[in-house]
């Protein structure tokens, strides 16, 4: 406890912060993390924490998963459920790229099948799913049907010939947030994102093939029941969102709160990046609906993502996505809120629940979950760097201490421009080539900057939320392939 | 930039890219953290040729949500219409209201190495401030 000395373990895995150790806190902070992540989190982490924890209508505790990482207004890694009556909506709780989220794809293909064709699928999936800076996705649809994207998500580009009916049931919510309104939405948002379905973007975001190795597998029951059940098996992964349609949602309703807290609803601006509003005020629920566009925008985005990936592996390897195995084992969202119903105090209860950069991970038995699943409880996908693999967790009961929410990826260790300085794309594309990783990047400065050094140790996190009972980890995936957004 | 103008990008969030920009007057300063965007979105900023002009004007309650705002319409004006735009010139005048003429041209990928897809300026750390020397204006930018 380096750098938060008033943290108090409470057991292996989890630490709190009392209420009284920031003035307005209503609740204590939580944070699951081994000693280790702790002393790795940057102070950040901490009082943005406590922020969280001010404002009004937060249930139980602000919550900051193992791979938290300083972010604006909650830190990426935070956990807060708010009573749907008296407590806020926040933008800066769900993160500029709404509903960015994770896809695991599986295929009946194996390494040593795949190994020989490794370039040529590279090279597809990257001229096939464009990545980088604005872009244009191969979708050609006009603003009108783009607005029955905002309203259907996933299940729209299932209708329009983007995939398989199948895949809605492995996607969280089946790929659709009820309550979205594109009339919620402003037309710069649809100008930015109308033309971007079917894109990567940049940042963080990839597109992987990965291979299980017998090495890497954790649980070989639960493996098995996620269809991840073959020697050396080769999968894909990826990482992307509502692209600048989210971003521009984010924008407009962060920019109408600031003006609106404290005059219109008397609410003391803590961080700007903090601005919220009572969610059963008009302007809370507007935002709600907006948000809800975004999310099944990026939902539909990565099912058609899906479909490119699948015309490629079809492509290369001369056989049906369907006689390949291609399927997907589960979609779920990083970047988002939700009415959801929980137990609290032992009564259950409707809670609006942030999760920024955190994975929800249902248990077992859990009613949303596809019957697929209903005995191993929801696959969770734990993005690592690219130099370093990611994993496969399932959702546990015990769980219910955090929301069901676990940690989303390895979570950053240094700056963008720390990293940069620190490497170059040369060395990062050496140093994967050593390691039998290719790589396509869209930006040379992108390269350097998701170096795997400034990023935390992905296995440290999983296994720190298994320690906190979070999730149990499955399997982990190694990298053999990476489009770089 | 004119010779009072200039930029560095600095340590910020550990996901982001923050920067400060430096101005003998706020609309220098603007004007350097457009370019500081810029430098964001394109490797060599001096590859983008300026063939077309854009004009903004708004107001905001303070300069530090001008800044943001100014910031955001850059963000989206990539997006929405391709563009990539240097400040050629940006007045911030009492209100604070903010006027600017960009010039640029549209991504073009085989000119243009491009490197962050900016999603949004943010409001962290965000603050416009007169300096001894001038002015400054700090911003993070989500990528």
């Amino acid at each position: 406890m380096t750098k938060a000395p008033s943290l108090e373990q409470v057991r292996p895995g989890l630490y709190e912060l009392a209420p009284g150790a920031r003035k307005g806190m209503r609740v204590p902070v939580r944070v699951f993390a081994t000693e280790k992540l702790l002393g790795e989190m940057d102070e950040k982490v901490f009082e943005q924490a406590a922020n969280v924890a001010t404002l009004p209508g937060i249930v139980g505790a602000s919550f900051a998963m193992p791979d938290a990482h300083w972010g604006y207004g909650f830190p990426i890694g935070g956990v807060a459920a708010m009573d749907p009556a008296e407590g806020v909506i926040s933008p800066g709780g769900i993160g500029f790229d709404i509903n960015c989220g994770m896809r695991l794809v599986r295929t009946d293909l194996t390494w040593p099948e795949v190994k020989p064709r490794l370039q040529e699928l590279l090279a597809g999936l990257a001229s096939r799913v464009p990545a980088g800076v604005g872009g244009s996705g191969f979708v050609r649809i006009g603003r009108d049907e783009f607005r029955a994207v905002l309203l259907r998500g996933a299940r729209w580009a299932v209708e329009a010939g983007y995939g398989e009916p199948e895949d809605l049931r492995f996607t969280e919510s089946g790929g659709c947030f009820d309550g979205a309104d594109p009339d919620c939405v402003s037309k710069r948002a649809i100008e930015r994102g109308h033309r971007q379905l079917g894109t990567l973007g940049s940042g963080n975001h990839y597109l992987e093939v990965q291979v299980l190795h017998d090495s890497g597998i954790f649980d070989a029951h639960l493996a098995r029941a996620f269809g991840l059940d073959r020697p050396e098996q080769v999968v894909v992964m990826f990482h992307c969102g509502s692209r600048g349609f989210g971003h521009q949602v984010a924008t407009d309703y962060l920019r109408d709160f600031l003006h609106a807290m404290p005059k219109k609803w008397g609410l003391p601006v803590i961080d700007r990046e903090l601005a919220c509003a009572p969610f059963s005020s008009r302007e809370g629920r507007d935002y709600m609906a907006a948000m809800c566009c975004a999310a099944n925008m990026s939902f539909a985005n990565r099912q058609v993502i899906l479909h490119r990936v699948r015309e490629v592996f079809s492509r290369v390897f001369g056989r049906s996505a369907q006689d390949l195995g291609i399927r997907t084992v589960y979609d779920v969202a990083h970047n988002t809120a939700k009415l959801e119903r929980h137990v609290v105090g032992g009564r259950e209860r409707e809670l609006l629940v942030h999760r920024k950069g955190a994975t929800r991970a249902f248990p077992p038995g859990h009613p949303e979950l596809p019957r697929d699943y209903q005995a191993t409880g929801q696959p969770v996908i734990i993005g690592g760097s690219m130099e370093t693999g990611s994993y496969v967790l399932a959702g546990v009961e015990t769980g219910a201490v955090s929301y069901y929410s676990t940690a989303h990826g390895s979570g950053r260790a240094m700056s963008r421009t720390r990293a940069r300085k620190s490497t170059s794309a040369d060395e990062v594309r050496r140093r994967m080539e050593q390691h039998g990783i290719l790589v396509h990047a869209a930006s040379d400065r992108g390269l350097s900057e998701e170096a795997g050094f400034a990023y935390k140790d992905v296995d440290e996190v999983a296994e720190a939320t298994e320690i906190a009972g979070l999730s149990r980890r499955v399997a982990h995936l190694v990298p053999v392939a990476n489009v770089k957004g | 930039m004119s010779a009072g103008q200039s930029f560095e990008f600095v340590e910020g969030a550990t996901g982001d890219l923050a920067f400060v920009a430096h101005g003998e007057t706020p609309g220098e300063a603007f004007a350097a953290a457009g370019e500081a965007f810029l430098a964001a979105t394109v490797e060599e900023p001096a590859t983008v040729e300026r063939r077309e002009q854009r004009s903004v004007e708004f107001d905001e309650p303070d300069l530090d949500l001008l800044l943001l705002r100014f910031l955001n319409e850059l963000v989206y004006l990539r997006d929405a219409e391709d563009l990539l735009l240097h400040p050629e010139h940006v007045e911030v005048a009492a209100g604070p209201v903010l006027m600017a003429v960009l010039a640029g041209e549209r991504i073009d990928r085989a000119r243009h190495a491009l490197a962050a897809d900016v999603k949004a300026a943010t409001a962290h750390g965000l603050s416009v401030e007169k300096t001894e020397h001038g002015w400054t204006a700090t911003a993070t930018l989500d990528v």
